[in-house]
């Protein structure tokens, strides 16, 4: 097998993303790199990122260094590799093994985006920083404490701002260029509730599985079915995306969105599902998220519900071509059997892209989802 | 454990939880959803929080009983083991 010198380039983290910062190297030339290691953190509009290498090889010579701010495929470092494998392409998944979301945690500042944001408020270096939130993370009460108070000047962009400008244009990007439909659908969800209280009863409280992971699984399994419905729309055709990668709409308590996926959704159990979900949920708000995570979704989940939501009418996140919602699950007059009996029910909907799929595939989707999660003990 | 000392560990496990909260300006009678903004997964990582802090395992059921500081001070004080 021979060598050859590839580019490792700023990735593209999203239709939001134009350009990141290199915050730290976390690998020096010299040093031997194996696909799915962590190479370099980067700021983005939507946060630190971890940014993970897809080839084997040597890292031979850095370019671009800490601090500096580059747009999206500018090369960062020279990786001397075996030529066999392609470059900048995610690791697959092992049958059975987790994906590299929940491989040790990385060699990175752990900080949540809020604290970040203060930090760059108040001009205070995080690396001199000893967190004391879970895991080390820096809090906003540490950055308050090595500010001592003070305010210091600082003429750049609010990040809390520029991540909700980055949202704006990938959504309005979204609206302009999407041709998108709409449908929704009332689900009972009285099997699915009552086979988790079961399954959860008596069992510790960090066994336990929620409700959102047979949503996630459901919508997951479905999407078998409907390839077309998993897919990036690229260069003005819809390709279906051979692996399954859910992203999930997280909300950042400082403000602001993320949806990272969960990759191979569909290939792993509830269990490991639900660890994914803690996992995902717990970096996304320490700021320690991977690319690999933010770039290959190829559907989002969102469950508005525990906001009072009844439903939820979505934006598709380009390239993705289709959009999940989930609404608040409310007890309501529902008919079994020719007898009004009351029920646990969710509105699902569906945003999708015309360009990808019809109402028509959609309708089916969202009954095969509704199928599905009337045997729980399946999924 | 005295309910004064349940309430700290309360606090703390919730502190965990939602680390950007402001906890002094918590208030113990009113819903700890809405004024920390947790969902259903911080609620859970608080309840597992709970489990390995105070070593009561509050089952599913029993959520409601936690709604609010002071609710969750008087449900755990006489099930916290000696």
């Amino acid at each position: 097998m021979s060598e050859r010198i590839e580019e490792f380039r700023m990735p593209s983290l999203g239709a939001d993303m134009a350009a990141g910062r290199l915050v730290q190297w976390f690998k020096a030339p010299g040093d031997a790199l194996r696909r799915g290691d962590i190479i370099a953190e980067v700021d983005t509009d939507k946060g630190a990122i971890d940014i993970e290498v897809f080839t084997d090889g040597t890292l031979a010579e850095i370019l671009v260094h800490e601090g500096e701010r580059v747009p999206v495929g500018t090369p960062l470092a020279l990786i001397r590799s075996a030529a066999a494998r392609e470059s900048q392409e995610p690791p697959a998944s092992p049958e059975g093994h987790p994906p590299a979301a929940e491989a040790g945690p990385a060699p990175r500042i752990q900080v949540s985006p809020a604290a970040r944001r203060l930090a760059s408020e108040r001009g205070v270096d995080l690396s001199r920083i000893q967190g004391t939130g879970p895991g080390g993370a820096i809090t906003m009460a540490d950055v308050e404490g090595a500010a001592g108070g003070k305010r210091e000047e600082d003429k750049s962009e609010d990040p809390a701002a520029r991540m909700r400008r980055a949202i704006g244009a990938a959504m309005a990007r979204s609206k302009r260029e999407i041709p998108h439909y709409y449908l929704s659908t009332v689900i009972d969800l009285g099997p699915a509730v009552e086979w988790l209280a079961e399954r959860n009863r008596g069992l510790a409280p960090a066994e336990r599985l929620l409700l959102g992971v047979l949503q996630l699984k459901a919508v997951a399994l479905a999407l078998r079915e409907f390839p077309d419905l998993n897919a990036w729309y690229e260069d003005g055709a819809a390709v279906p995306k051979p692996a399954i990668n859910v992203g999930m709409a997280i909300a950042l308590r400082g403000g602001g969105l993320v949806a990272p996926a969960i990759l191979e959704t569909d290939r792993r159990d509830l269990e490991t599902l639900m660890r994914a979900m803690h996992d995902l949920v717990d970096r996304a708000r320490r700021g320690a998220l991977r690319s690999s995570e933010l770039s290959e979704g190829t559907i989002t989940v969102t469950s508005l519900g525990e906001r009072g939501v009844d439903a939820v009418t979505g934006v598709i996140y380009p390239p993705q071509v289709a959009l999940v919602g989930f609404g608040r699950v409310a007890r309501r007059p529902w008919v079994v059997e020719d007898a009004v009996v009351p029920r646990p029910v969710v509105t699902a909907s569906l945003a999708g892209d015309h360009r990808a799929s019809d109402g028509h595939r959609g309708g089916l989707f969202l009954a095969r989802v509704e199928q599905l999660l009337q045997e729980p003990g399946k999924l | 454990m005295s309910r004064e000392e349940i309430r700290a560990v309360v606090l703390q496990c919730l502190g965990d939880v939602a680390p950007e909260a402001d906890l002094d300006a918590l208030q113990a009678d009113r819903p700890l959803r809405d004024q920390l903004d947790i969902d259903s997964i911080d609620f859970l990582n608080f309840v597992i929080e709970l489990d390995r802090s105070l070593h009561v395992a509050v089952p599913e059921t029993d959520y409601a009983a936690l709604a609010t500081l002071d609710r969750c001070v008087d449900y755990l004080t006489p099930r916290v083991p000696p």
